[in-house]
C-alpha cells in the first residue's frame, strides 16, 4: 500500500473539471485508488466522478491518495503531482 | 376524445415572440418515481435487461452529442458527455448490479433507489453548482430508465409536423431533439424568463409561454392550442370566434412582419442623406447566423459572457476562438465588436470562485476581474486575435472607469497579439479597440480618452444606473430609471463630441439605441452606430428614414434645455406623429 497527502491547490475546489482529469489519470492503473479526506471517516472511490465531486472539498482541502496494487507507487506519485500542480489551471 | 369541450384561458409567463396557432404535442418523459418497486427471482435476466439499456443509452449519448455538436455548440455538448461519464462512474451503475445481485431488486428498482440516491448527495451540498448537477444525473438516469422499461411515450425526436410543446420543463438534452422546423411554441408547467427554454425559444424566434402551472394538466395531446408568447395567454379548446380573433391578430402580426421586412435591404439614412450604422446585439455565435438577413449591418456587442456562463469549466483558447470566429464569419467582414468578459459577483461562475460582496455593481467584475486575472484575459484576447484573420473584428473593454484601465487593457491586448505573433500564429491585421462608457468617471472623461481608443460604445443601461444612482430591478425606485434624463443626456452628448473632434467614432448598444422614441434625438447628437436587439432592427431603419437630420439637430437643441425626462418623452412622441 502507498500513499501520500496533498493539498487541493485550484482555487473553485474539486469541480467536475479536476475530478474528470482525476479519474482519467486513476482509470489507467490497475490498483485500487482512495481519497481520504483529512479529519473525516469518508472514503472515496479514487475512480468515480460522482465520488469525488460530492466530497465537497474546496482550495486548501487536505487529502490521502492511497493506492493498493501493483502499480500502487506510480499511482499515487501521478495523482499527487496532479493535485499539487492545480490540474494545469490557472 | 370529448365532443363537447368549453373554451379555456390559461395565463403564463409570455417570454418570447407571439401568437401561434397549432396542435399540441403534450412530452411527458418517464419519471423515476412513477416506477413501482419490485423485487424478482431472475436476477441474472434483471442483470441482462439493465446491462442492455445501459448500453443503448451510451448509444443514443452518443448521438446526441453529435447531434449537438452541430445544432446547439459545444457548450451544451460537454454537458451530455459529462451524463457519459456518469452512466460509467463506479458509483452509478455498479451499485444498480449490487441491488439486483445481492438483494433481489429488479432492474427498474434499481435504477430509482440509485439515482435517487446519488442525485440526492449532489442536492444536498452547499453550492448550487453541485445541485445543479443533480439534475444532470436526473436526466440519464430517466433515459435509462426510460429505454429499460421500453416507454413508448412520445418522443420529441418523432415529431414530422408542426407542434406547440407542452411539457413540464424542458433540458437541453431534450431541445437537443428537436427539429426546429417543426415547433412553432413551447409551453411548460415551469420556468422564467432566464430559463434555459427561454433563451433557446427567443433565439431561435420560437414563441414561449412557460410558467403555466398545474393548469397545464388540461392541456390534451393533439389537441388544437392558441398561444402568445408576449402576452402569456393560452386558449384551450378555442371557439370559432376566439380562432378568428387570433387569425386576425396573427394576420395583421405577420403583415406588420413584412412590412418590416422590406427595412432589410435599406440603410438607415435620413431623408436628407445622412446614415447611421445599424447594428446588432448577440450573445451566442448561432445567433450571428440570420443576421445580415434581419438587416444588421454589424455586430455592435457580442457578449462573451453566455461562452463562460454555460460553461462547467474555464472555456479553453480553443473554444472560445471556434466562438468568436464563428461570429466573424458569420458577418462576412461586416464589423464584430467583441465585448471582453464582463460578469460579476451578481452571476455564479463556479470556476472562478467569485467573493461574495455587499455590492457587486461596484466591485470586482468585468475588467477589474480581467486585470487582476491575466491568464483569464490574455487567453480570451489571444482567441479574439486569432479570430480577426477571419473577419472584421473589434474588441471593447466594459466597466472602464479611467486612464489606468484603459491603458492596462490596452497594453495586456499588445502583449497577447506579441505573443501570438512570436510564436508564428494567423492574426491578421491590428484591430481596432474601443471601450463601453458605462461608467460617469469615464463619461466625464471622453475628451481624453478620445485620444487613445479608437472608439466608443455606450452601455446607456449601466449609465443611467451609476449617473442617476438608482437599481433598475428596485421596484421602489425604478421610477427614477430613465434614458431621458436630462444629466444622461449631456453625458452621451459629451461622449460622441469628444469623439468627433479626435476623429473616432462612438456606438451605443444600450436598449436606447433599440427605442425608436430616441432616434430623433440620436440622430441630432451624431451617433455613429446604433447597437440592439436583432428585433428591433427593422423598426428603427423604418424610423431614422422618415427623419431629416437638420429637424432633429434643432429638436435635440431644445430638447437638450429642458428639465425632466417626462418632458423630453412627450416633446419627442410629438415630433415623431409629425413625421411620415
Amino acid at each position: 500500500m502507498h500513499s501520500q497527502t496533498v493539498v487541493i491547490q485550484n482555487t473553485a475546489g474539486f469541480h467536475i473539471r479536476p475530478a474528470q482529469l482525476f479519474t482519467e489519470k486513476a482509470v489507467q492503473f490497475q490498483s485500487t485508488i482512495l481519497i481520504k479526506p483529512e479529519g473525516t471517516a469518508t472514503v472515496a472511490d479514487g475512480k468515480s466522478i460522482l465520488n469525488l465531486m460530492t466530497l465537497g472539498l474546496d482550495k486548501g482541502s487536505v487529502i490521502t491518495i492511497e493506492a493498493e496494487g501493483p502499480d500502487e507507487a506510480a499511482a499515487v506519485a501521478e495523482l499527487s503531482e496532479l493535485v499539487e500542480s492545480g490540474f494545469g489551471e490557472e | 376524445m370529448t365532443t363537447e369541450t368549453i373554451e379555456q384561458r390559461l395565463t403564463g409567463l409570455g417570454v418570447s415572440e407571439g401568437i401561434r396557432i397549432g396542435r399540441a404535442f403534450v412530452y411527458k418523459p418517464l419519471k423515476l418515481d412513477d416506477i413501482k418497486e419490485s423485487k424478482t427471482d431472475q436476477p441474472d435476466e434483471e442483470l441482462a435487461r439493465l446491462e442492455q439499456a445501459k448500453a443503448q443509452c451510451a448509444l443514443e449519448l452518443g448521438e446526441l452529442i453529435e447531434r449537438a455538436k452541430l445544432t446547439l455548440g459545444e457548450e451544451k455538448a460537454a454537458i451530455l458527455k459529462g451524463q457519459i461519464s456518469f452512466l460509467n462512474d463506479p458509483a452509478f451503475y455498479p451499485p444498480m448490479q449490487k441491488l439486483i445481485q445481492n438483494e433481489q431488486w429488479s432492474a427498474e428498482t434499481a435504477v430509482r433507489r440509485t439515482v435517487n440516491q446519488v442525485a440526492g448527495l449532489f442536492e444536498a451540498m452547499a453550492s448550487e453548482y453541485m445541485r445543479e448537477r443533480a439534475a444532470d444525473i436526473r436526466d440519464v438516469g430517466g433515459r435509462l430508465m426510460t429505454l429499460l422499461v421500453g416507454h413508448q411515450g412520445a418522443r420529441l425526436s418523432d415529431i414530422t409536423s408542426e407542434v406547440i410543446i407542452v411539457a413540464d420543463d424542458l433540458t437541453p438534452s431534450d431541445t437537443v431533439q428537436l427539429d426546429k422546423q417543426f415547433v412553432l411554441g413551447f409551453v411548460t408547467r415551469i420556468g422564467g424568463k432566464t430559463s434555459h427554454t427561454a433563451i433557446l425559444a427567443n433565439s431561435l424566434g420560437i414563441a414561449a409561454v412557460l410558467g403555466l402551472g398545474s393548469a397545464i394538466e388540461q392541456i390534451q395531446h393533439g389537441e388544437e392550442l392558441i398561444i402568445n408568447g408576449s402576452t402569456g395567454e393560452c386558449v384551450l379548446y378555442p371557439k370559432e370566434s376566439t380562432k378568428e380573433d387570433f387569425a386576425a391578430a396573427l394576420a395583421a402580426e405577420q403583415k406588420e412582419q413584412e412590412s418590416l421586412n422590406a427595412y432589410r435591404e435599406l440603410a438607415a439614412v435620413t431623408k436628407d442623406g445622412f446614415s447611421f450604422e445599424i447594428a446588432a446585439n448577440i450573445g451566442t455565435p448561432q445567433e450571428a447566423a440570420g443576421l445580415l438577413e434581419k438587416g444588421a449591418e454589424a455586430i455592435g456587442l457580442y457578449r462573451t459572457e453566455f461562452l463562460f456562463m454555460s460553461a462547467s469549466q474555464m472555456p479553453s483558447e480553443e473554444t472560445q476562438f471556434e466562438a468568436y470566429r464563428q461570429a466573424a464569419e458569420a458577418m462576412q467582414g461586416r464589423p464584430v465588436v467583441i465585448r471582453t468578459l464582463d460578469i460579476g459577483g451578481d452571476k455564479e461562475l463556479p470556476y472562478l470562485q467569485l467573493p461574495e460582496e455587499l455590492n457587486p455593481f461596484l466591485g470586482y467584475r468585468a475588467i477589474r476581474l480581467c486585470l487582476d486575472q491575466k491568464q483569464l484575459f490574455i487567453t480570451q484576447l489571444r482567441a479574439i486575435i486569432r479570430a480577426g484573420a477571419y473577419g472584421n473584428v473589434k474588441i471593447m473593454f466594459p466597466m472602464i472607469s479611467g486612464m489606468d484601465e484603459w491603458r492596462q487593457a490596452k497594453a495586456l491586448y499588445e502583449e497577447a497579439r506579441q505573443q501570438l505573433i512570436s510564436e508564428g500564429a494567423n492574426v491578421g491585421e491590428a484591430i481596432e479597440i474601443g471601450i463601453m462608457i458605462e461608467i460617469p468617471s469615464a463619461a466625464l472623461m471622453a475628451d481624453r480618452l478620445a485620444k487613445e481608443v479608437d472608439f466608443f460604445s455606450i452601455g446607456t443601461n449601466d449609465l443611467v444606473q451609476y449617473t442617476v444612482a438608482v437599481d433598475r430591478m428596485n421596484e421602489k425606485v425604478s421610477y427614477l430609471y430613465d434614458y431621458f434624463h436630462p444629466a444622461v443626456l449631456q453625458l452621451i452628448k459629451s461622449v460622441i463630441d469628444a469623439s468627433n473632434k479626435h476623429g473616432k467614432w462612438t456606438g451605443m448598444c444600450g436598449s436606447m439605441a433599440g427605442d425608436p422614441l430616441a432616434a430623433p434625438l440620436l440622430v441630432g447628437l451624431g451617433l455613429h452606430e446604433w447597437s440592439m436587439s436583432p428585433s428591433a432592427i427593422q423598426r428603427i431603419k423604418q424610423t431614422v428614414r422618415k427623419l431629416e437630420r437638420s429637424a432633429c439637430e434643432q429638436l435635440t437643441e431644445r430638447l437638450l434645455d429642458l428639465d425632466t425626462p417626462a418632458e423630453i418623452r412627450s416633446e419627442l412622441e410629438a415630433f415623431l406623429k409629425l413625421q411620415q
